[in-house]
């Protein structure tokens, strides 16, 4: 049982033009890649990835009312968390490969903690529209290997970070991929990662109610996206017909990605 | 050897767990993932004429005793809706398949009939029970006459048997009686609870529709109770409804009159199992008071005999 506890606004964090972090009081343990609830009274409740540094933080784009609501909010105003719900990353190996893009850095950053704690040694490909758009890009340089694509060509290489990512994989002894970002993304960088045998987890998402496995409306192939993951390995990928082709609408049809 | 199969309306229940409509029923292999994990029969999400998107998150509560919810019928619409029923039907060939369906009047409800048992549902049900969607659900209930209106319009376009799924009332067995003699081959109850939450720091009511219904072990006494009042006042098979966790829950339901029950909840809390450990539990209980089958059962507790 996980009702939803009340939490204050402590400090805001603009990360980019469009995304930013918010930081509170929650103190509930969670797993790297675990999501929250996070409800703006009066307003809506949305998945959202969580992170911990001083406080614990969501990173929010700015894409819909729940989150230009989070984007118009001030230090001292409440928000509800209930979670942390869902699998998250299972990180046992000696070198790490993360490839994201967009606002998927969210899902991610746990996971480099968690790497940092334990001694993993991690090479980070970020990519982003623009050199602006890039989501932690600090953060992800002080503790991890970064490589840098942008589609405008503003920072590192003009082009996809899946080029990137290929890369790296050719040329280093990767154990496991973490993925987190654009379906399409992650969809190529499954392949890179199956056409060369490599463990791959990648954190999906889909239109969400629940968050607790009964509603079926985060559905993929039969799975749920809010319970049986959000992160789900290469073999299960392998077995999902929608993964990177089809999606769900808020009224439960399947349409196109 | 125990026998947990039960037979009403011409399909055989076995075990007598029957998904409830709205938990993992959106998707022809959500359902039949529950199929696998016991379920001996499933009810669809309820179907509407259109697409709908259901009410704003927050959608659902947790709470000690069960859960809230206010989805408010999100459905893809039955034209959309039919490719899951067919999906599921090609692969659940031996489990009966019931297609939940709601409406704002008996002619919409009965084009939902037909279009349900054209495409594979065995059974249907009428949704006049939801407690948080205007117009639709236990709207419908809440007038005798459309409800009367309602069933005998489904009984005369289709011939496959019909439930009416009633809310927890005070007035449910009268509301049963309407519904048996407008032609209902069975009754479902009960529906969840109409109820809401409310949070103290933020002086807001937490579900984004702010009333929703109540489900899981807290409603299980009033599922019970209206199961004993309408096992009494008609003659139509019941299926309870409400609460039902473990198989001793189950059990009471039978013994209160119910045929079957349907489970819903207690997949949030017991997990894509439940039906099975629910199914074992009532084995083990059965075997214990040397009880084979469950003819032994079902509505015993009108006896009243010391055992």
């Amino acid at each position: 049982m996980s009702s939803v506890d009340i939490v204050e606004i402590e400090k805001i964090q603009e990360e980019t033009p469009t995304i930013r972090s918010l930081f509170f009081e929650w103190g509930k343990k969670f797993k790297a890649g675990q999501f929250v609830m996070i409800w703006i009274p009066g307003v809506d409740e949305v998945p959202m990835a969580i992170s911990k540094e001083d406080f614990d933080f969501i990173t929010v784009k700015k894409r819909g009312d729940a989150t230009e609501t989070l984007h118009e909010m001030e230090p001292g105003q409440k928000i509800g968390v209930r979670g942390p719900y869902g699998n998250g990353y299972d990180i046992k190996r000696e070198k790490i490969l993360i490839v994201t893009g967009g606002c998927g850095g969210a899902s991610l950053m746990e996971a480099v903690h968690f790497a940092e704690d334990k001694d993993i040694e991690v090479v980070t490909c970020l990519g982003a529209k623009t050199e602006e758009e890039l989501l932690f890009r600090d953060r992800f340089s002080d503790m991890t290997e970064l490589r840098v694509a942008t589609d405008d060509g503003s920072a590192g290489h003009h082009g996809f970070v899946t080029d990137l990512a290929k890369k790296v994989i050719c040329e280093e002894d990767i154990d496991l991929v973490l993925t987190c970002g654009p379906e399409i993304m992650m969809k190529k960088v499954f392949e890179i990662c199956v056409a060369r045998d490599i463990q791959i987890q990648a954190s999906l998402e889909r239109y969400m109610k629940c968050g607790i496995g009964i509603c079926d409306s985060c559905t993929i192939d039969g799975k749920q996206v809010c319970l049986d993951g959000p992160v789900f390995t290469g073999d299960e990928l392998k077995e999902m017909d929608e993964f990177g082709k089809f999606e769900r609408t808020k009224e439960g049809r399947l349409v196109e990605l | 050897m125990t026998s947990l199969g039960s037979k009403s309306f011409g399909f055989e229940f076995d075990p007598p767990l029957i998904l409830a409509s709205g938990i993992l029923d959106q998707t022809a292999e959500s359902m039949e993932r529950l199929i696998r994990g016991g379920m001996g029969g499933v009810v669809t999400k309820s179907i509407g004429m259109k697409a709908r998107g259901g009410h704003s998150n927050p959608t659902v509560v947790e709470l000690d005793t069960g859960l809230l919810n206010a989805m408010g019928l999100p459905n893809p619409g039955i034209d959309s809706y039919i490719e899951e029923l067919v999906a599921l039907k090609s692969k659940a060939k031996n489990t009966p398949l019931i297609g939940s369906i709601f409406a704002s009047d008996p002619h919409d409800f009965a084009f939902l009939a037909e279009k349900m048992v054209l495409n594979g549902a065995d059974i249907v049900e009428l949704n006049l029970s939801c407690p948080h969607a205007e117009g639709y659900g236990a709207s419908i209930a809440s007038e005798p006459d459309l409800m009367a209106e309602v069933i005998e319009e489904v009984k005369s376009t289709i011939d496959e048997p019909i439930l009416a799924k009633l809310p927890p009332s005070s007035l449910i067995a009268e509301k049963a009686k309407v519904a048996e003699k407008s032609g209902a081959d069975g009754i479902v109850c009960i529906n969840t609870v109409k109820a809401m939450a409310i949070n103290f720091e933020t002086r807001t009511p937490i579900l984004g529709n702010k009333v929703g219904g109540y489900s899981g072990p807290g409603i299980k006494p009033i599922g019970l109770r209206c199961v004993f009042e309408v096992y009494s006042a008609t003659e139509i098979p019941i299926i309870g409804c409400g609460g039902i966790t473990t198989g001793r829950d189950a059990l009471e339901y039978l013994s209160a009159g119910a045929s079957a029950v349907q489970v819903g909840t207690a997949i949030r809390s017991r997990g894509k199992e439940a039906p099975q450990k629910i199914a074992d539990e009532m084995k083990e209980l059965m075997e214990r008071e040397r009880i084979s089958d469950l003819s032994e059962v079902i509505g015993k507790a009108h006896e009243c005999a010391v055992k």
